[in-house]
């Protein structure tokens, strides 16, 4: 250390002297993919939701194999208010209705509304919002403004008017259609900002002086580069719709009273609340776990697709 | 000021002590700084110079406890005027920080917030360190603060919000901010990288009279070996964490002895260029005549770009971003476009690449008017002409492994199979001396000097003739600057290629081009050989950006490599 | 400032005529007798129907009747229920038990949200950030009537400390229990997009500038920090209104507030076609006014949109 001003300090020399700039790699070539995967892997969050949703698929394609009990079964009065009892382990409703195998055929209804509505909202959501995004000018002035039409309108109003106008064609198809045909706005809107900012991107800019057309390269370097927020998007959607299915049957507009719907054994257990509280609360119990355990999946893929968390993983 | 010890001599008013600086990560802790020792003296100026990752931002803002993120003072110490900063509380060090030592950092646009008016900013270092208690005399003391940072119409500017001044005036604000509790030390963070040249030298000369009118010491930090070399008496030089050479600006910059340091005095383009101007007007000067011989490659003619920009109603106003162009570039040779920020010099560039249409003019290849082609005459262009961008780390698709990057131009011209691909992109790893294993690997794994070598090797792909590099070093160290330069030179000595380089920095200009093109507002200003721009600048713009490289005002006395 | 708030309004017309339309396309032009539309199962008399008739121009193309409507919208005359009474009657009875319920609503999600969020935020990792996490995220997936249940069962039923339902005595002091209920479902989203939004800003360089002037930490918080930090959470605000009206009308449907969701939802289940058009409207309307004043109030707060170049 120099003690006076103008002293000399020179360190010593202990290695051979470091190529400028050598080439340190080790490992398997990680890709934004892979590494995603190898920090969702070691998150036990990632594996009980991964659990918990694959438990719900499950029930709802093979709803027999969780429940003996038939749909739509006889709910017979005499069972009414009974408690746990050998196969029907949450007991029955204030009209004899087999809790349990309720929860276990309501899996179906609120699944199938949900993906179909999520793949309507999505779909649409991701056309609208990359060619407005991409394409700019007149074409963004333009989706953007039918997106902010339908976004003015809450979508699970819409939809209570739209299936009050169908009234007589209640099935799970045209709830989907009710519900993704309005839900796509906020879709597109993040999809749209979603492609300006990779839009900007030098590789964007570098794709078009090599040539590539700008469809080319919409499809070739800005989607694959936009759609790990649209993943994180589409299991939040499949929460959302799962919920707005519920909320419509429980309005009594979505699907019929006879439905087999958590929405449906919600609606009818809210007269007995006082007396039967279970009859609500496993129902509500069902419906808040799923989409609990879709929306961490959710959060978790983001966290790990994000790019600015990966640079200091 | 300092109390004299024992000998007689002065002690320093900065003492740091084997300072050791640890992050906080999910594997422990990792050690960036491995025992920092140095003095500060009052009055004087000492900068620490070291590329990126050498430690020395740390080292400043470790003085000050503005360590970012989870970084801790681990080991040493670090004393002011014999008093000890490391073990201070939260609230002593809050009294030591703008008091006792100020703090100016770098990019003025991030660091003042955006929703205050910038009096209102002023004010609160002001109010904060007890300089002033009224309300008018502590607007009088702001508005002294920013006239003396050299801003006109303070008054008014103090109601006024960052984003209404430009860099230079941020700036400015930022140094009368650090300076206005009148403090013994201040500590400049790279306080003009982000900043033209030319506002540079003013904003820096300005900081010097500031700081030598009352005695303040200074740390400066800076990455720039010519910039420390002219504005501090000592230099210390950091690497990885180290302090591997210091002493008097002089000395090291003539006589530098550790290898790291002999490499840096080698590498720096604004020491380098000041070496090149000896050997050279001793030689003779190459002029525009002797290349008057070698047939154009490129030839830009009348080339203008208006742009409309949008103003506050409904109205939009035509701006002329580049105006009336003209230039040639001989096969084979090197031409380089300067300019500040505004200059015009990266649309030139879109034009020439065919990203942008031009308004008026023509720009010819090889003797054939390529300013209006259709889409598919374009295509055939691209094969011929090939770009480099600034920065490596946005010009590549992150999903995409470096192999495919590569020979994205080869697919997308659909020149060979899979096969023949593939070993292209072998072949063109081998160019830009990088292992060939680095094909299946992804961008994010290399540095910034070994993406750009394989943004290189992709404009290398389709065998062009002219490759157009776009700042296409301004965003890397030193020396790795140094490397991609020699791998540009020797490549075009290979191939016979035409370089287009786009830069700001007429340091690099000297080492790497044989013309150079000044453009200032979107006009050329002046342009000749690069032998004769630097000889004798004809235009007072020109001389102005060659007097703002940095280290210009030293003289050296014929050392270094 | 002002061709900003022009520009916006002039963004903001088109989406109010597009959705006005929208709502009355969907009732009006549905295929088959638009009368059997608007009275769902219960044949008019001769009379009501010919009265009907006429008042909707049903005898006119589409756009026409669509015309006429926006005329009376415009001239304040918003249409009659099927009970006889106008639709204006009816807004100024409902829209202040709504407008209520909202306000207390939106205070106690805005106060929730902005200080659990900074403490969330100051206090990352560890114990109250992530309770917070969880708890916002148990709110974030239960469905709002779900809360509301939960609420009634546990508050008013079981603890007793409020009134399971409301009906007509909804004055500010009655609406606590709906309030709460209908905030918490809401404060999630807000709370993590504080926290989120506090995380970004504490590593702004402005932060660190404040610091290097010595200016201590009770200060550089709310002042460089919360105040950046909130500019996305209220701006979130206007795009969030759609949330907040649809859990209105869910809150009053349980806890029986006659309030404007309420009505919409009663209209909707006897099928009355033109009120539902009339109530949409004055949503979309409300919705256009509270994205113009979040707009301003953007504006206020975030001086680079007031000089736009």
């Amino acid at each position: 250390m120099s003690d006076e001003k103008s002293a000399h300090y020179v360190a010593p020399v202990t290695e051979a002297a470091p190529v400028t700039d050598a080439v340190v790699v080790s490992g398997k070539p990680a890709s934004l993919w892979r590494d995603g995967w190898r920090d969702l892997r070691r998150r036990p969050m990632f594996w009980i939701s991964l659990a918990v949703v694959a438990l719900v698929l499950l029930m709802a394609a093979w709803p027999t194999l969780f429940t003996q009990t038939p749909p739509n079964n006889g709910c017979e009065l005499s069972n009414s208010n009974g408690g746990p009892a050998a196969g029907h382990p949450l007991g029955y409703t204030f009209q004899g209705c087999d809790i349990y195998a309720r929860l276990v055929w309501g899996s179906r209804t609120s699944l199938s509304v949900g993906l179909l509505a999520t793949l309507i909202s999505s779909g649409i959501g991701l056309i609208m919002g990359a060619l407005a995004g991409y394409y700019g000018g007149w074409v963004d002035a333009v989706l953007s403004r039918i997106g902010d039409i339908f976004f003015s309108i809450p979508y699970i109003l819409a939809a209570v008017v739209v299936m009050t106008v169908f009234s007589q064609f209640r099935n799970v198809l045209t709830l989907a259609l009710a519900i993704g045909g309005f839900a796509w706005a906020s879709t597109a809107r993040v999809v749209r900002a979603e492609i300006l900012r990779v839009r900007q991107a030098e590789y964007v800019t570098a794709s078009r002086a090599l040539g590539r057309s700008r469809f080319g390269t919409l499809v070739a370097h800005v989607v694959p580069n936009a759609i790990a927020p649209l993943l994180v998007l589409a299991t939040l959607s499949l929460a959302a719709s799962i919920v707005a299915e519920a909320t419509l049957t429980f309005l009594g507009v979505g699907l019929g009273g006879d439905t087999m719907s958590w929405g449906n054994d919600i609606s009818q257990a809210q007269s007995s609340l006082r007396v039967a509280p279970m009859a609500l609360i496993y129902p509500s119990i069902a419906l808040t776990v799923t989409v609990l355990a879709f929306i961490m999946l959710g959060e978790l893929i983001r966290d790990a697709l994000d790019p600015r968390a990966r640079a200091s993983r | 000021m300092s109390a004299p010890a024992e000998n007689g001599a002065t002690a320093p008013i900065l003492s740091v002590r084997d300072l050791k600086v640890a992050f906080k990560g999910q594997d422990g802790l990792r050690e960036v700084l491995h025992g920092v020792s140095f003095d500060l003296y009052a009055g004087e100026t000492v900068a620490i110079v070291g590329e990126s990752g050498s430690g020395k931002s740390t080292t400043a803002t470790a003085i000050v406890n503005l360590l970012p993120g989870t970084g801790r003072v681990t080991e040493g110490s670090i004393t002011l005027d014999g008093r000890e900063l490391t073990t201070l509380s939260r609230r002593e060090i809050e009294h030591v920080r703008g008091r006792d030592i100020g703090f100016v950092p770098q990019d003025p646009m991030a660091s003042l917030n955006p929703v205050w008016p910038i009096g209102f900013q002023v004010k609160e270092a002001i109010r904060a360190n007890g300089i002033a208690q009224s309300r008018d005399a502590v607007k009088a003391r702001a508005i002294e603060v920013l006239q003396q940072a050299g801003l006109a119409d303070a008054e008014k500017r103090l109601h006024q919000y960052p984003h209404q001044f430009s860099g230079g005036m941020r700036q400015r604000a930022l140094i009368g901010i650090g300076l206005a509790a009148d403090p013994k030390l201040l500590i400049a963070d790279e306080p003009t990288s982000a900043l033209d040249v030319t506002v540079q030298r003013v904003i820096l000369d300005h900081m010097a009279t500031l700081t030598r009118e009352r005695g303040t010491a200074v740390l400066l930090i800076t990455h720039d070996l010519g910039l420390a070399a002219e504005r501090a008496e000592k230099i210390i030089v950091m690497n990885n964490g180290t302090i591997v050479e210091s002493g008097p600006s002089r000395a090291i910059l003539e006589n530098p002895q550790h290898p790291y340091t002999q490499r840096l005095v080698a590498a720096a383009p604004s020491l380098a260029s000041q070496r090149i101007q000896a050997v050279v007007e001793d030689r003779g000067l190459e002029t525009m005549d002797d290349l008057a011989d070698i047939p154009p490659t490129v030839r830009v003619a009348g080339l203008t770009k208006d742009y409309k920009i949008r103003q506050g109603g409904f109205r939009s106003e035509p701006f002329r971003a580049v105006d009336d162009v003209s230039f040639e570039i001989p096969r084979g040779k090197t031409l380089a476009l300067v300019g500040e920020s505004g200059s015009g010099k990266s649309t030139v560039a879109k034009m020439i690449l065919k990203l942008e249409e031009p308004t008026a003019g023509t720009i010819e290849i090889d003797g054939k008017d390529v300013s209006r082609l259709s889409n598919a005459q374009a295509f055939g262009l691209r094969r011929r002409m090939q770009p480099v961008f600034q920065d490596p780390y946005g010009s590549m698709d992150p999903l995409r492994n470096i192999g495919n990057t590569i020979t994205e131009p080869l697919s997308i011209h659909g020149i060979g199979d899979a096969a023949s691909r593939r070993e292209r992109a072998l072949e063109l790893l081998d160019q830009v001396s990088l292992p060939r294993t680095l094909v299946t690997r992804y961008p994010n794994e290399l540095s910034g000097g070994q993406r750009q070598r394989v943004a290189i090797a992709r404009a290398l792909a389709l065998k062009p003739d002219i490759v157009v590099l776009d700042e296409a070093v301004s965003a890397l160290d030193v020396l790795v600057q140094a490397s991609i330069l020699r791998l540009l030179a020797d490549l075009q000595s290979e191939l016979g290629l035409t370089y287009l380089f786009i830069t700001h920095d007429l340091a690099v200009v000297r080492v790497s081009s044989d013309l150079v093109c000044v453009m200032e507002k979107g006009r050329v200003v002046e342009q000749g050989t690069v032998d004769e721009i630097f000889a004798n600048p004809q235009q007072e713009y020109t001389d102005r950006l060659l007097q703002a490289i940095p280290g210009a005002s030293i003289t050296l006395g014929g050392g270094g490599s | 400032m002002l061709s900003y708030i022009i520009r916006r309004l002039l963004q903001l017309i088109p989406v109010f005529f597009g959705a006005t339309l929208l709502i009355y396309a969907l009732v009006f032009l549905m295929p088959g007798d638009p009368i059997a539309a608007l009275f769902g199962d219960k044949p008019p008399s001769p009379q009501l129907l010919a009265a009907v008739r006429a008042q909707y121009h049903l005898d006119q193309p589409f756009l026409v009747q669509y015309y006429y409507y926006i005329l009376g919208v415009f001239q304040g005359d918003m249409g009659t229920t099927f009970s006889g009474q106008s639709v204006n009657e009816v807004l100024s009875r409902t829209l202040p038990v709504t407008g209520r319920l909202a306000i207390m609503a939106i205070g106690i999600e805005f106060t929730l949200a902005i200080i659990v969020g900074t403490v969330s935020a100051l206090r990352k990792g560890k114990i109250f950030d992530n309770g917070a996490l969880v708890v916002s995220l148990v709110f974030l997936s239960m469905p709002i009537f779900v809360v509301a249940f939960l609420g009634q069962y546990f508050l008013a039923i079981k603890l007793g400390w409020f009134r399971p339902t409301i009906g007509g005595q909804n004055d500010w002091g009655d609406l606590w229990l709906p309030a709460i209920v209908l905030g918490l479902s809401l404060f999630a989203t807000s709370m993590r997009l504080m926290r989120g939004s506090v995380l970004d800003t504490l590593n702004q360089d402005w932060v660190r500038t404040a610091y290097s002037k010595g200016l201590p930490r009770y200060r550089v918080i709310p002042v460089h920090v919360l105040r950046n930090s909130l500019i996305p959470v209220i701006t979130n605000s206007a795009t969030n209104f759609g949330v907040l009206l649809v859990g209105a009308t869910v809150t009053e449907h349980i806890f029986n507030i006659p309030g404007v969701g309420n009505t919409l939802f009663q209209a909707t289940l006897k099928h009355e076609g033109p009120t539902i058009v009339s109530f949409v409207t004055v949503f979309v309307i409300i919705y256009v006014l509270v994205n113009l004043l979040v707009d301003l109030l953007y504006g206020l707060l975030d001086p680079r949109i007031r000089y736009v170049r």
